[in-house]
C-alpha cells in the first residue's frame, strides 16, 4: 500500500508543464460538460419522480437542451440595477465560478494511468493538505452569493445572501468535524493518500456516522434542497441571484452545479474510495490501461449527484430555525461526541490495548448513546406535552346565524355585534 | 520573511516575481481600507489581503498555515460582514462626523504611539540564533511539525488561549442573547386557541383582507365592515407607518357619492 501510494504522489510531482497544462484544461472541460449533463439530468429525473417528461425536444432524448438554454441565457439583456453596488455586483459570480473549480484541482479521478506516453494519473496536484485546501476554496465561494446578495441593493437577495452566511458558517462547522475521523484513520489529509488507504475498507463503512454527518452537511453547504433557503423561490423570489440576468445568472448557475459536483467528488474520495472499484472488482481496475478507474469515480460522484436530485423531489424546505437547530444542536456535538470515540478507539489500538479493553469501551459508547437518545426522547415528549397545554381560558362564544322559525337567538348576535364593535376600536 | 530570505541567499526567481506582484497589491489593498468609503467594501478588501498573505505561507513551504489562514480568516471576514450590516447598516456609508468631542486627537495620538512601538520593538526584534529554514522545520512534513510543536512545547498556550476564545464567545453570546418575551415563546397551538378565547372572534380567522367591499383592492384600501366603515386592521402596519394609506374614512360608505365624483373629475381630466 505504501509504495502505491508513493508513486501516485510522485507521478504527479513529475509531470511536465505542459501535461500539468494538458490535465488542466480536461478537468475544466470535464467540469463543465458535466454540469451541462448533469443539469439535464437532473430535469429528467425530477420530471420522472412527478410523472412528467422532462425536457425531450433538443437532440436525442433533449440531451442538447442544457446547451440550447445556455446558448439563450448569454444572449439576454444583462440588466444592472440603479441601487446595485455596481463593482461588487459584477465581481461577485466572477468569485463564484471561479472558485468552485478548485476543488477538482486536487481530486484524484483515476489510479496511475499512461497518458501521451508518459505514466501519470489523472489529478493535477497535490499537497499535505489537501482536503483542507477545499474547504478554504469552498468557504472563498460563499463570498460569490453574499456579496451577490448584499450588492443587488434590494430586500430579496440581501435575505438570501444573509442566510446563505449563516448557513455556511454553521454548515461548515459539521462539514470540517466529519472531515477530522477521516483525517485520524488514515493519518493524511491529502486527498491521494486517503484514496489509497482505503485499499481494505471504505470510510463509509468503518466510519459510518461521519459519512452520514458529511452528507448532510454537504447538502447544507450547497444551497440544496431541503436546505436550498437562500434561493427559497417561496419566499425570497429567487434568493440572492433574484436581480441577476444573462451571462452572470448563467455564472451562478454553472457555479452552483459544479459545487454540488465538487462536494460529490470529495465524497467520494473520502467515503467511497474514490476511484477504486467495488469490493470484489479490484480486478477492474487495470482495465483500458487503468483509464477505467475513472468510470468507477464517475459512477459514485453521480450516485452522490442522483441523492441530490432524489433529495430535491422527495423533502419539502426546512424552516429556517430548524434549519440552524439541526446543524447547532444535533450535527456539531453529534460530530464531536463521535471524534472524541473515534480518537479513544484509534490510540488504544495504536498502543496495542488488549481485545477485551476496546470491546468493552465500544460497546460502553454504545450503551451510552442508546441511554442517552431514550433519555432525550422522553425529555423531548415531555416538553412538547407542555407547550400543548392549552392556556386557562374561558370557553368562547360563537355567535348563532339567525333561525329560519323568526326567532333569535340574542345571545348569539350580542357576540356577534360586541366581536365587530371592538375590532373597530381597536 | 523575504527580507531574511534574500540575506541568506534562497529566494528562488519564481518565489520574487509573485513576491513583487503581490505585495505591491497587498500595500494597496490594506491602504484601501483606510480611504473606501463604504464599510463592506472595507471588509472585501481585508479579506483579500488575507488571501494574498496565505499565498505568501504558501509559498514560503508553509502550506498548513496558507491553507487556514484562508479558512479562518474568511469566516471571521464574514462575521465581520454580517457585524457592518447589523451595526451600520446595508447601505450607509462612513460618517467623518464627530460624534463625541475631542476623541479624534486622543485617537491620532494613541495610534501614532503603538505605531512607533510596535516599529521600535519588530526593529530591534531576533531570533537570538540563526534561523534554521523551511527545510529543517518540515522534515517530518509540514502538518507533522505544526502539530508536534502546538501539542508539546506550546500546549499550555494553545489550551489558555482557546480558553479565553472560548470565554469571549460565550460572553458574547450572553450579551446579544435577550430574554424572550412570554408571546414569543408561545407556540402555534396556544396561539390559534387563543384566539377563539379572546374577547372579540373578529380576527379569528385571521385579519381581514385589504380591499374586501371597498371600491379598490390595493392594499393600501381599508376594507369596509358591513355597517360601511373602513376596518383600520385590513392595512398593514408598515404602509400606515410610512404614510402609504390612503385615508380609509373617503371610502365609507356614506363618503361614496363624494369618491364618485371625485373619480369622474379625475378620469375626465
Amino acid at each position: 500500500m505504501n509504495e502505491f501510494q508513493m508513486t501516485t504522489t510522485d507521478l504527479i510531482g513529475m509531470d511536465p508543464g505542459w501535461l500539468i497544462a494538458v490535465k488542466a484544461l480536461l478537468v475544466f472541460a470535464i467540469c463543465v460538460v458535466l454540469t451541462l449533463f448533469s443539469i439535464w439530468a437532473e430535469r429528467r429525473v425530477v420530471a420522472r419522480m412527478q410523472m412528467r417528461l422532462g425536457p425531450n425536444r433538443v437532440g436525442k432524448f433533449g440531451l442538447l437542451q442544457s446547451l440550447a438554454d445556455g446558448v439563450k441565457l448569454a444572449f439576454k439583456e444583462d440588466l444592472i440595477p440603479k441601487a446595485a453596488d455596481k463593482i461588487v455586483f459584477v465581481i461577485a459570480p466572477l468569485i463564484s465560478v471561479s472558485v468552485c473549480f478548485l476543488a477538482f484541482a486536487v481530486i484524484p479521478m483515476s489510479g496511475p494511468v499512461m497518458m501521451f506516453g508518459r505514466e501519470t494519473a489523472m489529478q493535477l496536484t497535490d499537497f499535505p493538505v489537501a482536503v483542507l485546501y477545499i474547504l478554504a476554496a469552498t468557504s472563498i465561494g460563499v463570498y460569490g452569493i453574499v456579496l451577490a446578495g448584499w450588492s443587488s441593493g434590494s430586500t430579496y437577495p440581501l435575505l438570501g445572501g444573509l442566510r446563505s452566511s449563516a448557513q455556511v458558517i454553521s454548515y461548515e462547522v459539521a462539514m470540517g468535524l466529519s472531515l477530522v475521523a477521516v483525517f485520524i484513520y488514515s493519518g493524511s489529509m491529502s486527498t491521494s493518500e486517503i484514496v489509497a488507504s482505503q485499499d481494505r475498507f471504505w470510510y463509509a463503512v468503518v466510519l459510518f456516522p461521519s459519512f452520514i454527518i458529511y452528507v448532510i452537511s454537504m447538502v447544507g453547504e450547497t444551497n440544496r434542497a431541503p436546505f436550498d433557503l437562500a434561493e427559497a423561490e417561496g419566499e425570497l423570489v429567487g434568493g440572492f441571484h433574484t436581480e441577476y440576468s444573462s451571462l452572470k445568472f448563467a455564472l451562478f448557475f454553472l457555479a452552483e452545479y459544479v459545487n454540488i459536483l465538487a462536494v460529490s467528488a470529495l465524497a467520494t474520495t473520502l467515503f467511497l474510495g474514490g476511484y477504486r472499484a467495488l469490493p470484489g472488482l479490484g480486478f477492474t481496475e487495470s482495465w483500458l490501461g487503468g483509464w477505467f478507474t475513472m468510470v468507477w469515480f464517475f459512477a459514485k460522484v453521480l450516485l452522490f449527484f442522483f441523492l441530490f436530485i432524489w433529495l430535491r423531489g422527495t423533502l419539502p424546505r426546512l424552516r429556517y430555525d430548524q434549519f440552524m437547530k439541526f446543524g447547532w444542536k444535533v450535527l456539531i456535538p453529534a460530530s464531536i461526541a463521535w471524534i472524541m470515540i473515534v480518537a479513544t478507539l484509534r490510540v488504544l489500538s495504536a498502543e496495542g490495548a488488549p481485545q477485551i479493553v476496546i470491546g468493552g469501551f465500544t460497546a460502553a459508547m454504545v450503551l451510552l448513546v442508546l441511554a442517552g437518545t431514550s433519555i432525550y426522547e422522553r425529555s423531548k415528549a415531555r416538553a412538547e406535552a407542555k407547550a400543548h397545554e392549552v392556556p386557562d381560558m374561558p370557553e368562547p362564544t360563537f355567535p348563532l346565524p339567525v333561525m329560519p322559525t323568526g326567532r333569535t337567538s340574542a345571545a348569539g348576535i350580542v357576540s356577534a355585534r360586541s366581536g365587530e364593535g371592538s375590532e373597530r376600536n381597536e | 520573511m523575504n527580507q531574511l530570505a534574500f540575506e541568506v541567499g534562497q529566494t528562488a526567481t519564481p518565489e520574487a516575481v509573485q513576491f513583487y506582484i503581490l505585495a505591491p497589491i497587498a500595500v494597496l489593498a490594506a491602504l484601501g481600507i483606510l480611504v473606501v468609503k463604504k464599510a463592506v467594501h472595507a471588509a472585501l478588501l481585508m479579506a483579500w489581503i488575507m488571501i494574498t498573505l496565505a499565498i505568501f505561507y504558501i509559498a514560503n513551504g508553509a502550506a498548513f498555515l496558507g491553507v487556514v489562514q484562508v479558512v479562518v480568516y474568511t469566516g471571521a471576514v464574514m462575521m465581520l460582514f454580517l457585524f457592518i450590516l447589523m451595526l451600520v447598516g446595508v447601505d450607509s456609508s462612513d460618517s467623518l462626523k464627530e460624534n463625541l468631542k475631542g476623541v479624534r486627537p486622543i485617537a491620532i495620538t494613541a495610534s501614532v504611539g503603538i505605531a512607533l512601538l510596535l516599529v521600535s520593538l519588530i526593529s530591534r526584534a531576533s531570533l537570538g540564533r540563526e534561523a534554521a529554514g523551511i527545510e529543517v522545520m518540515n522534515s517530518f512534513g509540514n502538518v507533522e511539525g505544526i502539530a508536534s510543536l502546538l501539542f508539546t512545547k506550546y500546549v499550555w498556550a494553545f489550551e489558555f488561549i482557546s480558553a479565553l476564545l472560548i470565554t469571549a464567545a460565550v460572553g458574547a453570546m450572553v450579551l446579544a442573547h435577550s430574554q424572550k418575551s412570554a408571546d414569543a415563546q408561545k407556540s402555534q397551538r396556544v396561539k390559534s386557541v387563543a384566539r377563539f378565547r379572546g374577547d372579540s372572534l373578529g380576527t379569528a380567522a385571521g385579519l381581514p383582507g385589504s380591499g374586501v367591499f371597498a371600491r379598490h383592492n390595493a392594499v393600501d384600501v381599508p376594507a369596509l365592515l358591513p355597517d360601511g366603515t373602513p376596518s383600520e386592521l385590513s392595512v398593514s402596519k408598515t404602509l400606515k407607518a410610512r404614510g402609504d394609506v390612503i385615508d380609509g374614512g373617503k371610502y365609507a360608505l356614506d363618503q361614496l357619492p363624494q369618491a364618485n365624483e371625485a373619480e369622474k373629475d379625475f378620469e375626465g381630466r
